[in-house]
């Protein structure tokens, strides 16, 4: 990755115009922060209305005979439920290894339309695209095709304001509940809009073609509720989500039960099983894992950061911080780690080795910021 | 008023000297939201690690500009970190350090010299 040399997402200019403070991340070139800063960000965006540009996400489509073939296709790589998603409707799920760890996290969304009922859409990170297109389409059968939608970009708008702002843009898009979506045109526009995010706000995801997005980001940045956001920012409003952040808080040797992410895994997929990786899913859901994914809250000032050790008031090592930092809203440190599924309750005493030093701390109920999804 | 090439400044005054970070050091952390300073009376040593300051994205540490014992702290820190970005060479300083050699400041950078460091 690192030889490689960095991609720009179709609005780079704009972010060099804003002043952001550009870093590589996933193999681009993005902005980190703005100039006024990631704390002020974060609470722009838990007050008003957050832009972001997550363009160098993965966007494909899959497009097969029918509705049933796509659906079995893609139900052997994830044990979320696709076959029964209804239209408009979009789902969070996982590509699994055999091993039954994760490849990446991904949405899946179904039209609006009966007649795109052959397709689904997808959308997967920046730093696995190429591993999942690769893998996905290595499994397809011969009916069903991966289509990148390379020329497609992609924008969140995200915070308690994010709907009346949408309104004056794309008036249709504030019929969608939390995880549907819908094409509409924004501005005259054509594009897919999904109420989601990576925020715990209200908010929309925008894919709009690569040459229009200037534009729409452009209309959205001239409304005064809604200002540029950073990954900086991104990072704490996810975390104080409770949210996951591929690479870190799940990787290919974790497993989505492991991971605390039992709801997302169909019902009628528990039963049926049958997909990659199933055999490990299915007799951690009969069994308990291990190990699982919990909220660590910190009882003093200072963050503890990815790659921590957890122990138990004894000493002994049970775990690992795979994500921490100051929650703004929160108003503390905040982390997200693995522990010993003996250690996983909430309220749990822990202590973390922060720079040779135990510091206490307890396990915690996550998200750490209540959420406010349009439901 | 002096400067190290790992963004502290150092301000004496008898055999006291006074400890922070650069007001450019602050502009690249970005926003402080904890500082672990010293307990007083703490041997620090040249180019030993003294303090750390925590940012929303990552940890840093801050290194002794000289060898001393420390004698004080800023104790506003603990309730307003942030005090360290609106006043990185002034109300934000870490620590005051009793020196031990003061030749040791002799090879230590002057406003000139760091502002070109910086800008190189």
């Amino acid at each position: 990755m690192s030889e490689a040399p960095l991609l720009r997402t179709p609005l780079y200019d704009l972010h060099v115009s804003l002043d952001a403070r550009v870093v590589p991340f996933a193999g681009y070139e993005m902005p980190v922060q703005y100039p006024t800063g990631i704390l002020t960000e974060h609470n722009w965006t838990r007050g008003s209305a957050g832009l972001f540009d997550v363009s160098h996400m993965g966007q494909a489509f899959l497009v097969g005979p029918d509705r049933a073939t796509t659906a079995a296709a893609i139900e052997k790589l994830v044990p979320g439920d696709v076959a029964g998603l209804a239209h408009a409707r979009i789902r969070y799920t996982q590509l699994l290894n055999p091993q039954g760890g994760i490849i990446d996290d991904l949405m899946i969304g179904r039209s609006a339309s009966a007649a795109d009922d052959g397709a689904l859409g997808l959308v997967v990170n920046a730093s696995r695209k190429e591993e999942d297109f690769a893998w996905i389409a290595e499994h397809l059968p011969a009916n069903v095709k991966l289509v990148r939608a390379d020329d497609r970009a992609l924008v969140a708008l995200q915070g308690p304001k994010a709907a009346e702002v949408m309104a004056r843009h794309a008036p249709n898009a504030i019929d969608l509940g939390f995880m549907m979506a819908a094409s509409a045109e924004f501005d005259g526009f054509d594009c897919h809009i999904a109420r989601s995010g990576y925020t715990g706000e209200d908010g929309f995801e925008i894919s709009i073609k690569a040459d229009k997005v200037r534009a729409l980001a452009g209309a959205l940045l001239a409304e005064p509720e809604v200002k540029p956001i950073g990954l900086g920012a991104r990072d704490s409003l996810r975390l104080e989500a409770g949210l996951c952040l591929y690479g870190h808080d799940i990787d290919e040797t974790t497993s989505p039960v492991e991971a605390d992410l039992v709801w997302s895994i169909g019902k009628r997929r528990r039963m049926e099983g049958g997909f990659i990786g199933s055999a490990r899913v299915l007799r951690e859901l009969a069994e308990g894992p291990a190990r699982k994914r919990v909220g660590i809250r910190p009882e003093g000032r200072a963050p503890a950061r990815d790659g921590t050790i957890v122990t138990d008031m004894a000493g002994r090592r049970i775990g690992l911080i795979t994500s921490g930092g100051f929650g703004p809203t929160a108003n503390g440190p905040i982390a997200m780690g693995y522990v010993e599924a003996a250690f996983a309750a909430p309220g749990t005493a822990v202590q973390l080795i922060v720079r040779d030093k135990p510091m206490p701390a307890k396990v915690a109920a996550m998200p750490f910021v209540p959420h406010h999804y349009k439901r | 008023m002096k400067y190290t090439k790992d963004h502290e400044w150092i301000k004496v005054e008898g055999d006291t000297a006074t400890i922070g970070i650069t007001n450019h050091a602050q502009e690249q952390l970005g926003d402080v939201v904890f500082v672990e300073l010293p307990a007083i009376g703490k041997k620090v040593v040249k180019g030993g690690e003294a303090a750390v300051v925590e940012s929303v994205k990552a940890a840093s540490e801050v290194y002794a500009p000289v060898t001393g014992e420390v004698t004080a702290v800023n104790k506003e820190l603990e309730g307003d970190p942030a005090l360290v970005n609106r006043g990185a060479e002034g109300d934000g300083w870490f620590m005051k350090v009793r020196l031990k050699d003061k030749s040791e400041l002799a090879d230590l950078m002057d406003k000139a010299a760091y502002d070109k460091f910086v800008a190189a």
